[in-house]
């Protein structure tokens, strides 16, 4: 039995109100008036969708054992990467075995849900397990109502075959050139056709299709399911669809669009999530994922999902939608997505070479915060070291790996900088003293200034250190953010 | 423990140029200036300088790597020149090569110059510090600026010792008040106006919860001293000053990636000094220290830094502050010239600078701002940051 073992989800903590969009820039494009209602995540300065791929991998693999992990599949319409393979940044990110199968996918919005297929399709064939993770951060121009529509987020699921949460029953493909939204290589925004066909020609028509052929195929019926899943922003259109399909409305899972937008690639896998944190065991759940065509499949809820939540220590879904802060303004967030060149002064046009072969050697130390222990003393020791550093044991090359990415810390120091160049001024920064062991010095994410304190528990996050355009590099590595309790709000 | 190099070696000459935003002026003209005014005092030539050790720091800026610049802009003839640089201590590690080569027997009269010209980066403070670190460390520090990096040490000195942001701010700004008072009695300073507390801590916030009153000047300049053996030096001056002691420490990294350091202070400071003193023969530096320069770069470091010189107990420096304890009529006046904070900070000059104070001050010849009978005088020199810092002393004496 081959299906879902575990799955976790990224929201970044930014929400833009839809109606502060309006109100900047709403005056170019009346109609987007119609789109005024809830908000959207959008990924912070320092987020693009591999790094919400791998913070959403991080929440999938927790309580599993990385090493068991055969393949990692990653899927983006909006790689950082056009060569260098993404999916390979990202397992070094994860720690994962280096033997081990890495593929891309992407070029239509159900590149999750096809790398999902390619996944399951893998592990019958040669069991084991392939992490899948899809992350998105498309970009609508100022005015338009895609800026209105598109969220920022990342999902992802473990496939396996065993202590499956819930098995992959079968599955129904579509491929149509449908080029309701486009983008040429190395362009940044997105292009549509006139929306009435992209609604009443392509969600329209093409979900109840899928859903059709998929029950025929499988010689079921609606009312087989509990939970019904199809990615459309168009509320009026999701009733259209469920009186098509003959759903009740109950059976139609939240498009998420109010709260977290359209997020392409990731927004089956992640409405997916949000109906497994309340399913039940025997429910049966029907996911399409729609891009110039789809992929329509059926998965079954196992008993395996009560233990599951029950045994989760990190955050669920709902952790993620509630920890938000709400951008204070539109020019905040046109600044974020590079759409609003801001003056960065001096300081924020310096950045240093990379050195290629240089993170290759430290790819461990650098891409997945890996340090060492001390086998003579025991002290942890970021970033690794030959010698050790507590000056009562200067052991020699006794030490041995030892993963910082999933420890929780504390801020030991801080300040908040105002000289330092930062979109997000000023830029806070701590020593971090990890629980168990060991300090560094870290940029702090994703933390309001009265909440940054001496003491401050912390945990770590993968973000894009910078962007090198002049010389083709995003560099990434870890920060710190605040650990919150449940949720947390702020303002900026 | 070492002989060390008390009394081997003495100061027979210096220079210091008036610092500032030099607009009009390059590291050429600032390096000429330094050495002419040092050659002039020592009653020396170009010819006599056997050897020279050049100190700067951010090296895209100024004149260059290598001790050709120096070389080439004296027009020094063929003699060994060196360039050091050691982050902000780099001045004083020019004067320290130039010291062990006289302490050595391998030369009689060296000269110790060292120059920066900030002005020219276009930066607001100091330069970014994104390619500085090394190569691996640049893809993990996170990006920081000097102030911030004291700031924090601020954070842990208010949360250790359960100091009110606010009345710890205070103090703070006592230690900048009297800098200014200080820089106003001296012609070469960068800042020369008074300052209250109030206007300090109005000051726009540059790194919480440092200001910019808590930060000193980035300044051009330069400084220079010609450095020679006792017996030479008496020869050639009624008054030449001794040098009692001089120490360096570098981090072994411990502050940064191991967690027993507490925040509070800068150990290289501390493990400097204590060398330093035992080579000097000092047993209690409150009581036998005339006066300091230490390296104020940004208030809180010259808090923490009465500590670490064992002037001030731990946590209690801020009690000698408010009682006026380093003030210029006070029991251990410090920064008489106004520091790093008001005299300014080209960085590769300011361990030289502070030399020339205390040199000037050993020989009566400090005009205004003249301490009254000083025997021995200190300087402290930091450079990196507080988890990731190198620290000079030196310890100078008027008398044998």
């Amino acid at each position: 039995m081959v299906g879902i073992t575990s799955y976790g989800v990224y929201i970044p903590w930014n929400r833009l109100n839809r109606r502060a969009v309006f109100s900047a820039i709403g005056w170019l494009n009346m109609s987007t008036g119609a789109w005024t209602r809830g908000e959207k995540a959008v990924a912070s300065y320092d987020e693009d969708s591999l790094s919400l791929a791998v913070n959403a991998a991080r929440n999938c693999l927790e309580g599993q054992e990385r090493d068991a992990v055969d393949a990692l599949y990653l899927a983006s319409t909006t790689f950082p990467y056009a060569e260098r393979q993404n999916s390979s940044v990202a397992a070094t990110a994860l720690c994962l075995r280096e033997n081990l199968r890495t593929a891309d996918f992407t070029g239509s919005l159900k590149a999750g849900t096809s790398a999902l297929l390619a996944a399951a399709e893998k592990v019958g064939q040669e069991g084991g397990r392939v992490l899948v993770a899809a992350a998105d951060c498309r970009l609508g121009k100022a005015g338009s109502v895609q800026e209105q529509i598109f969220g920022d987020a990342g999902a992802s699921l473990l496939i396996g075959d065993k202590g499956v949460l819930a098995t992959l029953e079968g599955s129904y493909s579509v491929s149509i050139d449908f080029a309701d939204h486009r983008r040429l290589a190395g362009e940044v925004f997105d292009r549509a056709w006139e929306e009435r066909w992209i609604r009443d020609q392509g969600y329209a028509k093409h979900i109840p299709v899928a859903i059709k052929a998929l029950l025929e195929k499988y010689h079921l019926k609606i009312e087989d399911f509990a939970k019904i899943i199809f990615p459309c922003p168009y509320e009026n259109v999701r009733s259209s669809i469920a009186r098509k399909i003959g759903a009740v409305p109950e059976q139609i899972q939240d498009s998420l669009v109010f709260s977290i937008g359209e997020t392409g690639t990731p927004h089956p896998l992640l409405m997916l999530a949000t109906a497994l944190e309340e399913a039940q065991p025997k429910d049966r759940i029907l996911l399409v994922g729609y891009g110039n065509g789809y992929d329509a499949l059926i998965l079954q809820v196992t008993d395996e999902i009560k233990g599951f939540r029950a045994r989760r220590r990190l955050h669920g879904v709902a952790y993620y939608l509630n920890r938000k802060r709400e951008l204070a303004s539109y020019e905040k967030y046109a600044s974020f997505q590079r759409i609003l060149p801001i003056e960065t002064g001096i300081r924020g046009e310096e950045i240093a070479a990379t050195s290629l072969s240089a993170l290759w050697r430290d790819r461990k130390v650098v891409l997945g915060l890996e340090g060492s222990r001390c086998r003579r003393c025991g002290t942890p020791q970021y970033p690794a070291q030959r010698v050790c550093v507590n000056p009562d044991c200067g052991a020699v090359d006794e030490m041995e790996p030892y993963s910082f990415a999933e420890r929780t810390g504390r801020v030991f120091t801080y300040t908040a900088d105002y000289l330092a160049f930062s979109p997000d001024p000023p830029a806070i920064y701590a020593l971090v003293d990890f629980d168990g062991g060991g300090r560094f010095w870290f940029d702090v994410a994703d933390c309001s200034l009265p909440d940054i304190r001496v003491g401050l528990p912390v945990t770590m996050t993968f973000r894009r250190k910078y962007l090198d355009q002049a010389r083709g590099v995003s560099g990434y590595f870890w920060k710190a953010t605040p650990l919150l309790a449940e949720g947390g709000g702020g303002n900026a | 423990m070492p002989e060390g190099i008390k009394n081997k070696v003495a100061i027979v000459g210096m220079g210091c140029t008036q610092f500032g935003e030099m607009w009009e002026k390059g590291a050429e003209d600032l390096m000429v200036e330094a050495f002419g005014e040092a050659l002039a005092d020592a009653g020396l030539e170009k010819k006599d300088i056997q050897a020279a050790w050049l100190g700067t720091c951010f090296d895209e800026v100024n004149v260059g790597k290598s001790g050709i610049p120096l070389a080439s802009t004296l027009k020094l003839p063929y003699i060994p020149v060196t360039r050091t640089e050691n982050f902000c201590a780099t001045g004083t590690e020019a004067f320290r090569g130039a010291c062990y080569a006289v302490a050595s027997g391998a030369y009689d009269i060296v000269l110790a110059l060292g120059v920066e010209k900030l002005k020219d980066t276009g930066y607001g403070g100091l330069p970014e510090f994104g390619t500085v670190m090394g190569t691996r460390n640049r893809l993990i520090f996170p990006s920081i600026t000097a102030p911030g990096a004291f700031a924090m040490m601020a954070t842990s000195y208010f949360a250790k010792y359960g100091i009110d942001p606010e009345a710890g701010r205070r103090t703070l700004a006592r230690i900048s008040v009297k800098s200014h008072h200080n820089a106003t009695l001296n012609p070469k300073a960068h800042l020369r106006q008074e300052i209250t507390v109030e206007q300090a801590l109005k000051a726009p916030m540059i790194a919480w919860p440092l200001g910019l009153y808590d930060c000193s000047g980035v300044s051009d300049g330069a400084a220079a001293a010609i450095i020679t053996r006792p017996e030479i030096a008496k020869k050639l001056r009624r008054d030449p000053v001794y040098v009692k002691a001089l120490q360096v420490a570098a981090s072994p990294g411990e502050e940064l990636i191991y967690t027993r350091w507490d925040g509070t202070h800068v150990e290289t400071t501390f493990r400097a000094a204590a060398k330093a003193y035992a080579e000097a023969g000092i047993k209690n530096p409150r009581s036998e220290i005339s006066l300091m320069e230490v390296h104020d770069c940004f208030s809180i470091t010259e808090l923490v830094t009465y500590e670490d010189l064992q002037i001030s107990p731990r946590g209690q420096a801020s009690r000698d502050v408010e009682e006026g304890f380093f003030d210029l009529d006070g029991g251990i006046p410090c920064q008489t010239d106004g520091g790093l904070k008001c005299f300014g900070h080209p960085i590769g000059a300011s361990g030289l600078r502070m030399l020339y104070e205390v040199y000037k001050q050993l020989q009566g010849q400090a005009g205004p701002r003249q301490v009254k009978n000083p025997k021995l005088g200190l300087t402290h020199n930091l450079g990196g940051f507080p988890a990731f810092s190198v620290a000079a002393v030196a310890i100078l004496g008027n008398e044998e």
